[in-house]
């Protein structure tokens, strides 16, 4: 595709948004979130200008106090003078399909402030902790010239961890006091970690947190890069300074050792992989539309006439992708 | 929509490829509600908020206390389809219009507005005057205002129709499912 065959309304909204207009920035989102028609020509378009932002994500149990860690990120990142986008997400009800998207409530101090963009998502029925389009709305924020992009996972409880396929630094924050031989703390989760928070710091269970947290630590393989455990009271804003000197260690821990590279590729790879994954479903349901034939593939299936292995090949050559 | 603002989410690419498209059947309606002044009162919002996240639509509830200012930005960055603005402090006179103000001045009138709470029936003409499409007051039914809603905003804003994207060249919902 070249830009010339762009509806130039498209081209022009994406022009915006590359100046840093927040209407622009917010119809553009709009668009990817929701998978329109306009949204490849849109990412066509705004895909030259990203990979500048440095991409922190925060995940951590419910309540344990991500979206007021990003505000202070976000105070702390504008006092640097660095521009910050933030997408956060919270769960759909699968009930209903609807839901409360919350976090925003803890960041309304940013308002008057054009250096800062943040966009509530809904995970529409995604597992893992993100919404699906969490990574191309971040693309949307990096190209519109973000410095910084947070991205706040919902409450996790332990197997959401594509944040660390989203973001180059992982941020797990935990709290004290909530028991810890019970801990929310899955390997899995902890494994996905560039840094620990203790957030909540204020709270009783300090160092028993921290013991536990470094025994788990260092029951991990050893890696180049320390997960360092720091402690914050994201409520009054203490701890912070620290935190975002950690955040800035761990990337240049990543583009010194070549690690940066390493997983932008992964990352890269993966996301090609189940686009191309989601495409193929979208054709193979296209095309029964069209021209049916699933059903009797399944009728196959229950008279046992074909095994799983089978059907799928034909389907697939039905498809003729 | 007026024609300084952003083309809507329903207009098709030209020259489209085939990837990725899907219909917007799916997508929920985007609701901001919010307090703006100095009222405490937010048992009314809260029960709104989640009354219309069981109706199916995705609400952004931004907490007591906002000035004009912020209820329209946060309107703006979060692209919603309309605004539900909830009162029961008697200042609606002066909020109202400020609000209304704010949304002509960023080219945000397709946004639909609404509001609830405390509001003198006399006064409602002069509300809907300004531009705010219905008032509910205390004992009004979340299916109401969800069907009000529904049939009120702009016509992009993924409405059960699924007409915005061409037939059978859409997705399927099941797609989404099956991975
Ligand atoms: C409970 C209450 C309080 C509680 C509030 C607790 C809380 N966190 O919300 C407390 C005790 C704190 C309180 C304090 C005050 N209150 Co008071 N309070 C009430 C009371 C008795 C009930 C309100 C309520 O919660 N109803 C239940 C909820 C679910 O109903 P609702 O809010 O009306 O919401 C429904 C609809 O209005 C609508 N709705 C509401 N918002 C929205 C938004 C949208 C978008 C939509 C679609 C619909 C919608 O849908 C909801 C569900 O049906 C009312 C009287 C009354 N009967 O309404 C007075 C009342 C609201 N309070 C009043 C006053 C004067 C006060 C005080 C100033 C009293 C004082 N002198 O200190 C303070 C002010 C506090 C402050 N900072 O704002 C007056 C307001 C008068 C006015 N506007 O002209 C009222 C009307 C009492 C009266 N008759 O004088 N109050
Ligand atoms: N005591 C104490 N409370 C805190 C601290 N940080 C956050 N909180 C409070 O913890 C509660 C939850 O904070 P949030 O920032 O909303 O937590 P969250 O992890 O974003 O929550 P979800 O998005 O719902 O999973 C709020 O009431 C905060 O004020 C802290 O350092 N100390
Ligand atoms: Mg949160």
């Amino acid at each position: 595709m070249t830009t010339s065959q762009i509806d130039p309304a498209l081209l022009d909204l994406a022009r915006r948004g590359l100046t840093g207009e927040r209407r622009a920035i917010a119809r553009l989102i709009t668009f990817v979130e929701n998978r329109s028609p306009a949204a490849p020509a849109l990412m066509h378009e705004l895909t030259p200008h990203t990979g500048r932002a440095h991409v922190i994500g925060i995940t951590g149990a419910p309540g344990s106090g991500k979206s007021t860690l990003t505000n202070e990120l976000i105070k702390e990142y504008r006092r640097q003078d660095k521009t910050v986008g933030v997408v956060a997400v919270d769960p759909t009800s699968t009930l209903t399909g609807g839901a409360v998207l919350g976090d925003r409530i803890r960041m309304l101090e940013n308002y008057q402030d054009a250096g800062v963009f943040i966009r509530s998502m809904a995970t529409r029925g995604q597992l893992g902790g993100l919404a699906a389009m969490t990574n191309d709305v971040v693309r949307v924020l990096d190209a519109c010239g973000k410095d910084i992009i947070i991205v706040e996972t919902v409450g996790v409880g332990q197997d959401e961890v594509d944040v660390a396929k989203a973001a180059h630094t992982t941020i797990l924050v935990e709290v004290p006091g909530m028991g810890d031989d019970i801990q929310a703390i899955k390997a899995g989760v902890l494994e996905i970690a560039d840094l620990l928070v203790i957030n909540k710091a204020d709270r009783e269970g300090v160092e028993k947190l921290d013991l536990y947290l470094k025994a788990m630590l260092n029951l991990a393989p050893r890696k180049p890069w320390r997960v360092p455990i720091l402690k914050t009271i994201a409520a009054q804003g203490a701890g912070i300074p620290e935190l975002t000197r950690k955040i800035d260690e761990h990337l240049a821990f990543l583009k010194s050792s070549g690690e940066y590279e390493k997983r932008e590729r992964a990352r890269l790879r993966d996301e090609l992989l189940s686009r191309v994954r989601e495409e193929i479903s979208r054709r193979i349901l296209r095309r029964e539309l069209q021209a049916g034939g699933l059903a009797e593939l399944v009728n196959q299936l229950e008279n046992r006439q074909l095994d799983l292995n089978e059907a799928a090949l034909q389907l697939l050559a039905q498809t003729r992708l | 929509m007026s024609q300084q603002s952003a083309p809507t989410a329903g207009d098709q690419g030209q020259n489209q490829p085939e990837m990725v498209s899907e219909n917007f059947r799916e997508r929920p309606i985007r609701v901001l509600i919010a307090k703006p002044g100095l009222d405490g009162h937010d048992r009314g919002a809260k029960v709104v908020t989640r009354g219309l996240r069981d109706a199916g639509m995705e609400v952004i509830y931004t907490g007591l206390h906002q000035t004009p200012e912020m209820i329209v930005e946060a309107a703006l960055q979060e692209d919603v389809d309309a605004i539900g603005l909830s009162i029961l402090s008697g200042a609606h006179n002066v909020l109202f219009p400020r609000i209304m103000k704010l949304l002509k001045e960023n080219q945000m009138e397709d946004v639909l507005v609404f509001a609830g709470g405390i509001i003198p029936p006399e006064e409602e003409p002069q509300i809907r005057a300004l531009g705010i499409g219905a008032v509910f007051g205390p004992g009004t039914t979340i299916e109401d205002t969800a069907n009000f809603i529904r049939q009120n905003v702009r016509p992009d804003a993924g409405l059960a129709s699924g007409e915005t994207s061409g037939g059978s060249e859409t997705w399927v919902d099941a797609g989404d499912k099956g991975q």
